[in-house]
């Protein structure tokens, strides 16, 4: 019983509610205008769609990007709610209701997820809670085998479904109630996802100390976020950031920090050794936390977080509690491909195979903490909060 | 034992007299953790006194800082006052502590507690001891209790005896305290007020006094008394200099003070001494504390009897059903363990069937076979002792004038140790037996005979059912998902789940090759080549020597396990832990098979301290090699000394992954699974 009530506080902690539901930030400087121009784009054999979004939201695409999204800011946002008589017209497609989601810039993926399975709670029309249940399992089902390759999505899909056979069994007799209950919570997960950030931020800024230089690999919205904080409690520090190819992410992540003011060095990726001897710290994102502890993130960050290990770097890793999946790679080899397109600018010999894949996965060893919104917690601690959330 | 223990606890005073003192000595912990003086002062005060008697001295000294109780009469005791004037924090923060460690502690008794057994055969031989065993019992973890019972001579038992009535006499009213405890607290009584007051005077310059005086007297009242004056002093010396020096003024105020206070103690103390010994006191503090002790004794089949500790052997000996024989040429290192006695006793054991009237027939034969190595496995001797005990269960009737609850499990305990004699208990067997214990232990007492029996008879196979086997399906389906086409997997010795696992992967179609590396002098290996291969299974087999060599190629290891320890080490058969390593170093993924009824909370770093030996003779000879006959006659030879062990402990690094019911676990979640399902799994 008593463990019981400890996954149940957990639980709580996951859904912790906020206010009214989350809404992209309107601040957000970028909608990139590609995702509108096409609508709902099925994930093409092998190319990872997980990977087309971040490359859509976090990357430079051209040289004048920000005049672009600016532009489509002011054009204002794709309607934000669902359309209402899509439902009634046309059979609901959960993955339309997700990918519908998924455009917005500032919603994380695992948000998506939830909203899109909020929105068949809402539309389905079952009447007792198995029955629903069953309907939601497929709908995640559905999701999680759209796009294989994203992490957040399925550990999103998971934690939700997760918390529907938690709340049908223990609390609610009255089914209306709890369906009500149901999508008030998955509504309101946005408003989490949101604190979860700026937890992580407020934890993370205290490892960064006057006169530091943190090494940034990829873009990560929490990373940001972390950084801005710092900056904004008056922190003197560098950053050094990589390249990022193909997507660039560096560029996007590199602008943001000098608006704020924040000295930046742009680095190829290639140079992440060279410069390591002047870095104090590396601070990268994740797209995944897996049981073992490790991260998969972006290609490039096992190689980083090694470089760093051997030289005695400490490597932080800052993400979302709702990015822990129930995965366990022993190699990197071990996961789904996630692959995309590359492109290297010049055409390239016949003959010559091209490693497409998007991420790597960094073992726990090479990591020295996570910065998490259940606090900062050593890899291994990763796998018991999985085991109580999931067992 | 008791030999060795006196030196080494008279070698560090210091230690005794900080964490906490002498029968009269638990007052002191409490100035202690008030008194404006140092810690250190307070130590050497300690140090420097002489107690009253030397008796009472030296077991106070005896005990190390692990055995520390907690200060019960601290907590409660100094309830009142303890927020307001605690000028050491450190100190307060450390009883803080200790009261937190003492309710928990209830609490968890409260939860595990079985009923009282009242059968003396486990108590130890010497009364005094035994009786401070008991006492003590319920400041300790649950671990090691025994060791600090019999780590007391007889003759220091009575100190313990009297800290602890010390300690309940604050601690709830209802902890009864023993007859001893009074007695002796009545007798120092006398004395205290004078001596007390001289020390006390002389405290406030140099901290000497205060531990040795206040050590002699005991209650509630003269140490609050004491309390109160050095709080007031306290404050007198802040109001006096800023606190730096406490003045000549500021120790007369707290002589004044203490003397007042005097006056209210020799009443109080009297009023204590009846309340704290009522004679009906120590029968029923027999009755609550020393069910868990006792239980906890049998719950754990004690792995870890010491096999060079002579007393203990010898009295093993004697209850022995097993003909023992020394065995010769022991490795010094090793000696602690069961030594590995040769198959002589086989036929003799055979022969006193008739005589081992209360053994239960299946039993035996599982004991049997346990001795002849016809069954061998983690699993398989679990199962084989289950199915043993459900038909002892199912012949059992209870005895006129007995309960079933307390007789079924005496019976069980005695069958265990008839399975020890024949070999060693697993892990995983203890746990099962703690699990069954619980079971009949947790029978209500409405119910008749037949629906225990039945009762029992179903949750045996409810665990077999879900904690083997099913258990192996859910690791085999995990383990799947990690073998891919073209993998090249190595297997070490004879593991029952990694035979399943080859075996479904290769029913689902998965294209692989599996080496099996083996190892004399058991070759269980060949075993699993054979059914592998027959099966259909593309199969490798070498020797262990070739590991090196054969690593390379090879994408993922896949080894069983015995136990997997809550640090998590992973106990296994003996060659394991070389596996493991050769494949870290090559980094190939280990990937460890094991069910969660193995995991065990212990904590091992070595092979050394707990371990099994074999028959030492089956590795001097090779089967089929007459002329390999250089160590024929080993055991003659003083000089010479062979090592068979069965087991060994692979260190968490060298481990991947675990996989077990509850899914894929990297080997640092051990403690987690041990945590959240322990009490899950003892009570289904």
């Amino acid at each position: 019983m008593r463990h019981v009530t400890r996954k149940e506080r957990r639980e709580i902690r996951f859904f912790r509610c906020g206010g009214a539901t989350s809404r992209p930030n309107a601040d957000a400087p970028t909608s990139s205008p590609d995702s509108i121009m096409e609508p709902n784009p099925k994930p093409n054999h092998g190319i990872s769609a997980y990977y087309q979004t971040r490359a859509e939201h976090h990357a430079i695409i051209s040289g004048d990007w920000l005049s672009q999204a600016q532009a489509a800011a002011a054009a204002g946002h794709p309607p934000e709610e669902p359309p209402a008589s899509a439902a009634a017209s046309k059979p609901f497609s959960v993955i339309d209701e997700f990918n519908h989601w998924r455009r917005k810039p500032d919603l994380a993926e695992a948000v998506a997820a939830i909203m899109a399975l909020v929105a068949g709670i809402r539309s389905s029309d079952a009447t007792t809670m198995m029955e629903l249940e069953i309907e939601l399992k497929k709908a995640s089902d559905a999701l999680k085998s759209w796009d294989t390759t994203s992490i957040s999505l399925s550990a999103g899909c998971d934690l939700f479904m997760r918390y529907v056979t938690r709340t049908s069994a223990l609390e609610y007799d009255d089914f209306h109630a709890a369906k009500l209950r149901l999508i008030e919570r998955g509504e309101k997960f946005g408003e989490i996802s949101l604190k979860a950030r700026r937890t992580i931020a407020m934890l993370g800024q205290d490892f960064i100390f006057d006169g530091c230089t943190i090494l940034v690999h990829g873009f990560s919205r929490v990373v940001l976020e972390v950084l801005k904080l710092a900056a904004s409690n008056r922190k003197l520090f560098r950053v050094f950031c990589t390249e990022g190819r193909p997507d660039k992410t560096g560029l996007r992540l590199s602008k943001e920090l000098a608006t704020l003011g924040i000295p930046v060095k742009l680095l190829i990726d290639s140079a992440v050794a060279y410069a390591m001897d002047e870095v104090d710290m590396v601070l990268v994102g994740a797209d995944g936390v897996v049981e073992s502890g490790g991260v998969i993130n972006m290609m490039g960050t096992y190689q980083t977080a090694l470089v760093a290990h051997s030289m005695n770097k400490p490597v932080y890793v800052a993400a979302e509690s709702y990015k822990f999946a129930r995965l366990y790679p022993l190699d990197q080899k071990d996961l789904e491909p996630a692959l995309r397109l590359i492109e290297f600018g010049v055409p390239i010999p016949a003959g010559v195979e091209i490693e497409k894949s998007a991420r790597d996965y960094t073992p726990p060893q090479y990591l020295t903490l996570l910065f998490t919104d259940l606090g900062v917690l050593t890899p291994s601690v990763v796998s018991d909060e999985l085991i109580q959330l999931y067992l | 034992m008791d030999m060795r223990r006196p030196p080494r606890t008279v070698s560090d005073p210091k230690v005794r007299q900080v964490g906490f003192v002498t029968p009269s000595g638990a007052p002191p912990t409490r100035s202690l953790s008030d008194a404006p003086t140092t810690v250190a002062a307070v130590a050497s005060a300690a140090s420097a006194s002489s107690p009253p008697s030397g008796e009472i001295s030296l077991p106070g000294s005896s005990l190390s800082p692990v055995m520390i109780p907690p200060p019960r009469h601290a907590s409660s005791d100094g309830r009142p006052s303890a927020p307001v004037a605690v000028p050491n924090p450190a100190s307060s923060l450390r009883r803080e502590s200790l009261r937190i460690r003492v309710g928990s502690y209830n609490a968890s008794e409260v939860v595990l507690g079985t009923p009282p057994s009242a059968s003396p055969s486990s108590r130890t031989d010497n009364a005094a001891s035994e009786f401070s065993e008991e006492t003590m019992s319920p400041w300790h973890g649950r671990s090691g209790t025994a060791k600090v019972a019999s780590s007391f001579p007889g003759s220091t038992s009575e100190m313990i005896v009297m800290k602890t009535g010390v300690g309940g006499g604050g601690g709830a009213g209802s902890t009864p305290k023993s007859p001893l405890t009074t007695a002796s607290v009545v007798k120092t009584l006398p004395g205290i007020s004078e001596k007390e007051r001289e020390v006390l005077m002389g405290t406030q310059n140099d901290g000497a006094g205060v531990s040795k005086t206040l050590k002699e007297k005991t209650t509630k009242a003269e140490r609050r008394a004491v309390q109160e004056a050095q709080r007031a002093a306290k404050a007198a010396a802040k109001e006096a200099g800023a606190g730096v020096k406490p003045s000549a003024a500021s120790g007369s105020a707290v002589v004044a003070n203490t003397k007042q206070g005097k006056i209210v103690k020799p009443p109080s103390q009297k009023k204590d001494g009846p309340q704290i010994a009522p004679p009906s006191g120590s029968s029923e503090k027999k009755v609550v504390d020393r069910p868990p002790e006792k239980d906890r004794k049998k719950d754990v089949p004690a792995p870890r009897m010491q096999f060079d500790d002579k007393h203990r052997v010898e009295k093993a000996k004697r209850r022995a059903v097993v003909n023992q024989f020394e065995a010769k040429n022991r490795v010094e290192l090793f000696r602690h363990l069961p030594q590995y006695i040769h198959g002589t006793q086989l036929p003799d054991l055979e022969g006193k069937f008739f005589q081992l009237d209360p053994m239960h027939p299946s039993v035996y034969k599982v004991g049997l076979q346990y001795l002849s190595g016809q069954i061998s496995g983690g699993n398989a001797r679990c199962i084989a002792m289950l199915l043993a005990f459900r038909e002892a269960i199912r012949d059992y009737s209870t005895p006129p004038e007995k309960a079933l609850v307390r007789d079924l499990t005496a019976k069980i305990s005695s069958y265990v140790s008839f399975l020890i004699e024949c070999r060693p208990l697993s892990i995983s067997m203890g746990n099962t037996i703690k699990f069954l214990k619980n079971r009949i232990a947790k029978l209500p007492d409405t119910m008749s005979e037949s629906e225990a029996k039945y009762s029992l008879q179903s949750d045996i196979d409810r665990f077999i059912n879900e904690k083997i086997v099913i258990a192996d399906k859910v690791i085999i389906r995990h383990a799947v998902t990690k073998i891919r086409d073209g993998d090249v997997l190595l297997t070490y010795g004879l593991s029952s789940v990694v035979e399943m696992i080859l075996v479904y992967a290769h029913e689902v179609g998965k294209q692989f090759r599996v080496v099996i590396v083996d190892s004399r002098p058991k070759l269980e290996g060949q075993v699993l080549l054979h059914r592998l291969v027959a099966k259909g299974l593309n199969c490798t087999y070498t020797h262990i020597n070739a590991i090196s060599y054969i690593m390379h190629e090879v994408t993922r290891v896949f080894l069983g396990a015995a136990s997997v320890l809550s640090n998590g080490t992973v106990y296994s058969r003996v060659g394991t832990a070389c596996v493991a390593m050769v494949a870290n170093a090559f980094r190939v993924p280990v990937l460890i098979c094991c069910e969660a009824y193995k995991f065990h909370e212990r904590v091992q770093l070595d092979s050394i301290c707990s371990n099994e030996l074999g028959d030492p003779d089956v590795i001097s000879k090779v089967s089929g090699r007459q002329d390999l006959n250089h160590l024929d006659n080993w055991a003659d030879n003083e000089n010479l000394q062979l090592l068979n062990l069965s087991y060994d402990a692979t260190p968490s690094d060298y481990v991947s992954m675990i996989i077990t019911d509850y899914g894929m676990l990297p080997p640092s979640s051990v403690p987690v699974i041990v945590r959240e399902y322990r009490r899950e799994n003892l009570w289904i």
